[in-house]
């Protein structure tokens, strides 16, 4: 049984609630089980019919499982007269599924979109959010390889936007830098987290744009976590909600002036680097 | 009160007559398929189109949904008019070329061939059932379900609906499928009321016979105690 409560509470009375709702449950499973639908009906005194019908209307939704990897292959006007069809072919013959299915190991799934507004890069394939551009039929199957291999890890040769940082404890100003355990090739940053009733030490990516993280205990995905300095054991806290998710920010101070601030919410991938104000920081002190 | 020339005939209306009613008020003729008393207008199938405005500025608008407006000049049988809805007919009959209803439409407004490629829907999407569903039978079982070419009617997941009382007043209010009789194959049928033995009102303690359009079938043969 799916349990849909806190989404639907969540999203109570918002406008155009509905469509909230199901877009959480599909973050949340990645489809959208038949007894949520019901569950979302009864809970929002809608009729199913009606549920059903916004479920089914929209391409985002999926009514059957989609697997680990979602990977959409454009087949807009723009990316079609630049040889998309050839791309979802050879997508279609390496993943052994026609778009719209999913791999027999519940790894993949197919899609293919009408214009997925990225039309001067095109052909686009976008997988788990990762946009590819110009692809060819030559690069599919480097695109599936790095997905198997996460898309998350970051190359810190080839992309620009990503660079290593150091970061120290607000309070006691300590260094967080735990050079033996390296994340992304880099020292990493060494945290103590807390959630529910865990309390353990966490590893960040001190590469700034690369979301790699090692834990003591597995946290589930959506959990808030509380972040504490290892040598102080003051929280890391105050700087405010996350303006994508609500959770609250985690400052840390850069060596060298700055505060960086990282979303306490796992999965939220929202940071800022702030270089210059540290006004967070000052009013936490 | 409102003020329209409706091919040239002055008329006071109140406010929310739609051109429909007012047209069907001084008796000029507009056919309709979508449209049904009782119903809330839906304009799906736009056979009812009318022309409203002048000079360049003048447009077709489906008169079952467009609500008279102070001054508006309408023409219901222009000959812009007449030429789409015969387009109407034609696009209606490549979809649905069995429909006793439509071929009577059809061969009123003297259409006796279509140019498109044939096709054998049973269903022209108007939204009858879905309307009659939710606004005279407050069930709401069956809706539209996806988008597009793949639009169609049913129930939520395509199983039965829990909240269907089979009353048959879809299947009463459709011009597409109309009850046909497949006498000779009941369980292929459409409607089945020749093989409906075990109707739902006889179980089914909230089922009241007034709201039932299953006809014929055998439970109002049966004496009432
Ligand atoms: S057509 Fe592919 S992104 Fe627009
Ligand atoms: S009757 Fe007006 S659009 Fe169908």
């Amino acid at each position: 049984m799916t349990d849909i409560t806190g989404i639907v509470e969540k999203r109570r009375g918002q406008r155009g609630e509905l469509l909230a709702i199901l877009q959480d449950i599909q973050a949340k499973y990645s489809y959208l089980p038949e007894d949520a639908l019901r569950a979302v009906a009864q809970k929002t005194g809608r009729s199913l019919v009606d549920v059903y019908g916004v479920a089914t209307f929209y391409h985002a939704f999926s009514l059957k499982p989609r697997g680990k990897h979602l990977v959409t292959c454009c087949m807009g006007t723009a990316c079609h007269v630049r040889g998309a069809p050839k791309v979802a072919e050879e997508l279609e013959r390496q993943l052994h599924v026609p778009p719209g299915e999913t791999t027999a190991d519940r790894q993949f799934t197919l899609e293919t979109q009408n214009c997925l507004g990225g039309c001067a890069l095109g052909p686009i394939v976008v997988v788990d959010g990762h946009y590819f551009s110009s692809v060819g039929t030559p690069n599919v199957r480097g695109i599936l390889e790095k997905t198997r291999s996460g898309l998350d890890r970051v190359d810190l040769a080839s992309d620009l936007r990503a660079f290593p940082v150091e970061v120290a404890c607000g309070r006691c100003n300590h260094s967080l830098m735990d050079a033996h355990d390296r994340i992304d090739g880099q020292p990493s940053i060494r945290v103590t987290a807390s959630f529910a009733d865990k309390h353990g030490w966490l590893r960040l990516s001190s590469v700034y744009g690369s979301f790699e993280v090692e834990s003591q205990h597995e946290i589930p995905l959506d959990t808030v976590v509380d972040f504490f300095c290892p040598h102080c054991s003051a929280e890391l806290a105050g700087a405010g909600p996350c303006v994508a998710c609500g959770a609250s920010m985690v400052p840390m101070i850069l060596r060298g002036g700055g505060v960086v601030q990282i979303c306490s919410r796992r999965g939220c991938h929202h940071h800022m680097l702030d270089l210059e104000g540290t006004s967070a920081w000052s009013e936490w002190r | 009160m409102i003020n329209i020339t409706l091919n040239g005939v002055p008329l006071e209306v109140e406010k929310g007559t739609t051109l429909l009613e007012a047209a069907q008020f001084l008796g000029f003729p507009i056919p309709t398929l979508c449209h049904m008393e009782g119903l809330h207008p839906y304009g799906a199938c736009r056979l009812c189109i009318v022309e409203i405005g002048e000079g360049p500025r003048a447009k077709l608008v489906s008169s079952c949904t467009y609500p008279a407006e102070e001054g508006l000049k309408v023409r219901t049988s222009s000959s812009r008019v007449v030429k789409a809805r015969r387009m109407v007919i034609e696009l209606l009959l490549a979809s649905c070329p069995q429909s006793k209803t439509i071929q009577d439409i059809a061969s009123a407004h003297d259409v006796r061939q279509q140019r498109f490629r044939q096709e054998h829907e049973d269903c022209i999407l108007c939204g009858r059932c879905v309307r009659m569903c939710e606004e005279q039978m407050v069930a709401k079982a069956i809706g539209f379900v996806g988008r597009g070419a793949g639009r169609a009617i049913g129930t939520p997941f395509g199983k039965r609906s829990e909240v269907c009382r089979q009353c048959g007043g879809c299947m009463y209010v459709c011009p597409a499928c109309e009850l046909r009789c497949t006498y000779s194959e009941p369980d292929k049928a459409i409607c089945g009321g020749c093989a409906n033995l075990a109707p739902p009102c006889l179980e089914k303690e909230q089922f009241d016979d007034l709201m039932c359009y299953m006809k014929p079938c055998v439970a109002c043969e049966i004496p009432k105690s």
